[in-house]
């Protein structure tokens, strides 16, 4: 299921927002219209959280997470910090990041199983990231780009990469991800697919000119269509049967 | 064994996606993620550029305007018409790679002009867009500047009037041959004669003044401006005016005898009062041809003292050199020589006639001396016999005044031979010609003598004195352009009158009715009438004498004319010539 939606005459929601299995972070905004779009969505499922990240509302550039964790910039204030770490689960551990690269959101692209990061990152902030989001690292470029978290969007069950990956490079990241990879546009034509794009395992947000054939693009890839988090649980549940048969 | 090597494929580097509009599969190679359909749709490369223009189209003359100021001719689906067109639109297309551009036919009653464009933009990195649309002209009809002003019979807005107070026009032949040399004429609009000169129009004030420096280079003048008001806007602080620059120029010609006034003589190097106007440049040159010496005397002193000439060419007379000797002075290629001569026409009893009681030599002290020989025939002013009204010449201690100035040879045995030039000398009588179309019938020599009657008579004399001079004087060829004349002898001896008098026998030319008037002796018959002479006469008087050449001739080499007089229309000359008889 995806669902468009804009953030102050933005489609770059991406930037503002940050949406992982166990949690959603969106930026403070003068209305709550994007909000209300992610709690129409989400609000039975998951936390919802208000929050700037060091006073911005960059919120979904500046920090990297899945369901295990979140990873937050040093430069969030330790009110801000509290208030996540009152907001999230207590199963999602969130740790603050001493790194150059600031711009978390940006460096890293991430799963509950695997993370793509930048591939000058520091080698202390590489271990944290395993250790905190329980993600293998790899560094990697996706198109040539170094800013892996910008150009591509990740889930378990698929990602959208920059459109001019070669088909080689879609290859070798799918095998290391070990989920299927197309390349692909967001809102029309844009190659930014991490600022276009925030996606979890069953439920998809994209910016409000994203066209319909780019709308399906994504649901085939993300698998998204006609699913519910019941149909997950179900498709699940098959597979387990299916393994312990 | 086999070893492998890993070879990245070209395929593999290649990468798909679908169109964000249409979800087409498309190369993701041009950027925009769209498919060259959709991203055609989503972009206009046209935009900012006008769809419809207006272009000026003056009724009067038929031309279209060009942008900014210039209006041209050009015919319906032209390059012409199609570079105006585009020039509309030029800003915008800046901006744009123009790849084609042509005219779609309209009815010519529409008053609309078409033109399909196609034009190609970069519209993203390495996408370019190729799109044609349609550009309207709608044709709007006015008067252009010059219509206006020919509307309002205000066609000129400076006038050039340039006057010599003389009774000749040789000094007008020359300045037309200099202006068709330096191209003077060229932003003149109309060229009209008028009693002693000629009045040159302008559309621009700055192109009459250059006209009235470019004749100050060449020929002493005054020259003094005035404007006439036209109108004035006294919103806008503008006001329109005619300018009218009147050039007079020294009346003083080459090979005249001028008598100063004695304290200007004495105050030009005490300088002879009797002189001769050796040459005129942008300066008077007097030359005293007792001595040798000379003096300059530039524009503005001559009018601060204005003199008169006191006997002009038409004065000269011819006399035989009967014998020369050089006394050793010589001063450039002047060389003063004692010259015994005596009056070319008279035949003996002629002495008696004279009334002197002499036996009709004379004596006389002349800067003549390097050209010379006895029995070479010479012009002079014959003083003895002269009555001049003039008080400097007056004043002279009248024995101290030679009987006989000479003043330059002359070639008379050249005159008889029944030749024709082989050269020729352009005319602007072509762009002059709609000046008065009332005087159709009456063709001068170029821009002169269309006034008819006696006048164009003396233009025609003149014009043949000129060509002498031409042929006589290898400075003066040298300033102007001649032209080599087609080589068709028969049509020539009946229908140029740029050849010599004598091949024409019909009555009433210009060149034979010319009555030449004489010195003091107003009523003695003129027999030896020096230049415009019935050469049938002369030919029956002297046609004993030996043929003899005259070898020191400056003769004109072929490789002094110039070619293409063809390009030239001479039929107008050749018309004129058959209408004068």
């Amino acid at each position: 299921m995806a669902v468009r939606t804009q953030f102050e005459n933005s489609s770059d929601i991406g930037v503002f927002s940050k949406l992982t299995n166990a949690y959603c972070l969106t930026a403070l905004a003068s209305s709550s219209n994007f909000y209300s779009v992610f709690e129409s969505e989400l609000a039975d499922v998951i936390p919802i959280v208000h929050t700037t990240i060091g006073g911005t509302r960059i919120v979904g550039r500046l920090t990297a997470g899945n369901r295990h964790g979140l990873l937050v910039p040093s430069t969030t204030t330790d009110q801000e910090l509290q208030h996540l770490r009152n907001s999230l689960p207590p199963s999602v551990a969130i740790q603050r990041v001493e790194e150059r690269l600031s711009a978390l959101g940006n460096v890293i692209a991430c799963n509950d199983y695997v993370a793509l990061v930048h591939p000058d990152i520091d080698r202390e902030t590489e271990e944290i990231i395993a250790d905190t989001l329980k993600v293998e690292v790899f560094r990697q470029t996706v198109a040539s780009n170094v800013l892996v978290g910008s150009y591509c969007a990740l889930s378990n069950q698929g990602g959208l990469v920059h459109p001019k990956t070669p088909r080689a490079e879609l290859d070798e990241l799918s095998s290391l991800l070990q989920v299927p990879l197309v390349a692909g546009t967001i809102n029309r034509g844009s190659d930014v697919i991490g600022a276009g794009l925030v996606v979890n395992d069953w439920c998809a947000f994209t910016g409000l000119d994203t066209t319909a054939t780019e709308i399906s693009v994504i649901e085939a890839t993300f698998r998204l269509q006609g699913q519910t988090s019941a149909a997950v649980i179900n498709e699940m549940r098959d597979s387990l049967i299916d393994h312990y048969a | 064994m086999v070893t492998m090597d890993y070879e990245p494929s070209s395929a593999g580097q290649e990468s798909y996606i679908l169109c964000a509009d249409c979800g087409t599969v498309i190369s993701s190679a041009n950027g925009s993620g769209l498919c060259v359909g959709c991203l055609r749709n989503s972009v206009d490369i046209t935009e900012g550029i006008p769809k419809e223009a207006v272009l000026s189209f003056c009724r009067g003359c038929e031309r279209f305007a060009s942008p900014p100021t210039a209006w041209v001719t050009a015919q319906p689906e032209s390059r012409e018409l199609l570079a105006i067109c585009l020039k509309k639109i030029a800003r915008p297309l800046m901006k744009v790679r123009l790849i084609d551009a042509s005219f779609v036919w309209t009815e010519p009653h529409s008053r609309r002009v078409k033109i399909k464009i196609t034009i190609q933009k970069e519209v993203l990195a390495n996408t370019v867009l190729q799109q044609t649309f349609v550009l309207t002209l709608v044709v709007h009809t006015g008067q252009c500047p010059q219509c206006t002003r020919l509307a309002a019979k205000n066609t000129w807005k400076a006038t050039v009037q340039v006057r010599q107070k003389v009774t000749h026009k040789r000094t007008f032949l020359w300045l037309e041959q200099l202006i068709l040399k330096h191209n003077a004429h060229k932003d003149t609009i109309n060229i009209s004669e008028k009693r002693d000169g000629l009045d040159f129009f302008y559309t621009e004030r700055n192109l009459a003044i250059k006209m009235t420096e470019f004749l100050a280079g060449f020929v002493p003048v005054r020259v003094k401006g005035s404007e006439q008001l036209i109108s004035s806007d006294t919103h806008s602080n503008t006001s329109n005016y005619k300018f009218t620059y009147s050039v007079e120029i020294v009346p003083v010609c080459k090979d005249d005898l001028v008598c100063l006034p004695k304290s200007q003589a004495k105050a030009w190097g005490n300088i002879s009062p009797l002189t001769i106007c050796s040459r005129v440049g942008n300066t008077l040159h007097l030359l005293d041809p007792m001595t040798l010496q000379q003096t300059d005397v530039s524009a503005p002193v001559y009018w601060r003292q204005p003199f008169e000439s006191l006997a002009t060419v038409s004065d000269l007379v011819e006399f035989i050199v009967l014998d020369v000797e050089p006394i050793g002075t010589t001063r450039g290629k002047y060389v003063l020589a004692d010259a015994q001569v005596t009056r070319a026409s008279s035949s003996g009893t002629q002495a008696d006639d004279e009334g002197m009681g002499d036996d009709g030599i004379y004596h006389t002290r002349t800067h003549l001396g390097g050209i010379l020989q006895p029995g070479d025939t010479v012009l002079g002013y014959h003083l003895t016999n002269a009555n001049f009204n003039n008080e400097a010449f007056e004043s002279l201690d009248a024995n101290r005044i030679p009987n006989v100035v000479l003043v330059k040879k002359t070639y008379p045995n050249r005159r008889k031979k029944n030749r024709t030039r082989n050269w020729k000398l352009r005319s602007i009588a072509k762009e002059a010609e709609d000046v008065n179309e009332s005087a159709a019938n009456v063709v001068g020599r170029g821009a002169l003598g269309r006034r008819g009657g006696l006048d164009q008579k003396n233009v025609e004399r003149d014009y043949e004195l000129f060509l002498r001079d031409l042929e006589e004087d290898r400075d003066m060829r040298a300033a102007i352009n001649l032209y080599r004349a087609d080589q068709k002898p028969e049509e020539e001896e009946d229908g140029e009158d740029v050849q010599m008098g004598g091949a024409r026998s019909k009555p009433g030319s210009g060149m034979r009715g010319g009555k030449r008037r004489t010195g003091a002796g107003g009523a003695r018959a003129d027999a030896g009438g020096m230049e415009v002479e019935d050469d049938g006469m002369a030919e029956d008087a002297e046609g004993t004498e030996a043929d003899d050449e005259d070898e020191d001739f400056p003769e004109i080499e072929m490789d002094e004319l110039l070619e293409h007089f063809e390009e030239m229309d001479m039929g107008d000359e050749l018309e004129g010539g058959s209408e004068v008889q």
